[in-house]
């Protein structure tokens, strides 16, 4: 099961916590993977780790040029491209009142745009061979909402609409488009909460413990795999049954 | 019929899997080969491909039959 063996993958933000178990995940059941991040040097140690069949290919989603030249540059490197995982991401929180329209922009940018020039930029190689699959990773809070989130969550409940709208136009050439909602995961990114912000998330979670990224890679692996040909359009939550929809 | 006509239907005739005799010069893609608008964005890529041309998507969009197409990329080629 869910054997990637010959498929090639890119990962964005891959020098995260969530983004290196997904890379590692892929890497593990066959795929060449290209490792794309803005720091070289965890992207390089992940790689080293990995060994054969993974490439680093550092890439800043804020700039537009750079985003668009990413998909050729993962095509050169790895030969194809069938599997796109949109999973880098920022965040820049502030009370709605509050947030400029600057830490509005750049989250936007990085979250959402660049998921949908590299989307765009990927069909090419994925229609031609009739195959594809891309994950997106979007968050719990994309649903729920979130104080202090508004750009978070606008984003993601933006990308999971993007990726209906793509999966419709493409279910009938053999690419499927999915999203994976990670809820809250032990990662740098929630790290950066308080113990006051954790003890209520952690009440509000059933399952009683954060996710780990590795629980989150799974999710990418089976979206990604020939097994879930017939799953397209839809948004697998792995939250510990924090919002069950 | 110009070599470029032939190269034309072959991947018309390919693509989209109908009879040769049914891709005539004034046979629309969508309304009498059976294309979809993706099918159709498809053929452009591989007509780019085929003669190392752009074509863009203002372009594309005037490219509604196959006489039009082979019009096209004779002029752009």
């Amino acid at each position: 099961m869910f054997d990637l063996t010959g498929k090639t993958a890119l990962v964005t933000g891959a020098s995260g916590g969530i983004g290196g178990a997904i890379a590692e995940a892929l890497h593990a059941a066959g795929a060449t993977v290209a490792l794309s991040g803005t720091r070289a040097a965890p992207l390089q140690e992940l790689a080293e780790k990995l060994g054969d069949r993974a490439h680093v290919l550092t890439a800043n989603l804020g700039e537009a040029a750079s985003v668009e030249e990413l998909p050729k540059r993962a095509v050169e490197a790895m030969g194809g491209l069938d599997i796109l995982v949109n999973n880098a991401g920022i965040t820049r929180d502030q009370l709605f009142m509050r947030m400029s329209d600057d830490d509005w922009a750049q989250v936007l940018e990085v979250n959402l745009t660049s998921a949908f020039r590299l989307c765009r930029g990927v069909m090419r190689p994925m229609m031609k061979a009739r195959w594809g699959r891309i994950v997106n990773i979007t968050s719990i809070v994309g649903t729920t909402g979130n104080p202090g989130q508004g750009n978070y969550c606008a984003a993601k409940a933006g990308l999971t609409g993007m990726s209906k709208a793509l999966a419709q136009e493409v279910a009938g050439r053999g690419i499927t488009v999915n999203c994976v909602a990670p809820g809250f995961i032990a990662t740098p990114m929630t790290d950066k909460l308080n113990d006051d912000q954790k003890g209520r998330i952690l009440g509000a979670i059933p399952a009683g413990r954060m996710g780990t990224p590795e629980e989150i890679a799974a999710a990418v692996l089976y979206l990604a795999s020939p097994e879930a040909g017939y799953v397209t359009g839809t948004t697998l939550h792995v939250n510990g049954g924090m919002d069950m929809v | 019929m110009s070599d470029i006509a032939e190269r034309v239907k072959k991947i018309v005739v390919e693509h989209l899997g109908v009879e040769e005799d049914k891709v005539t010069e004034a046979a629309s893609f969508i309304d009498d080969l059976g294309a979809d608008s993706l099918d159709t964005v498809e053929l452009v890529m591989a007509f780019e491909e085929e003669f190392g041309i752009e074509i863009p998507d203002d372009a594309a969009e005037t490219i509604q039959t196959f006489g039009d197409a082979v019009k096209f990329i004779t002029e752009a080629a």
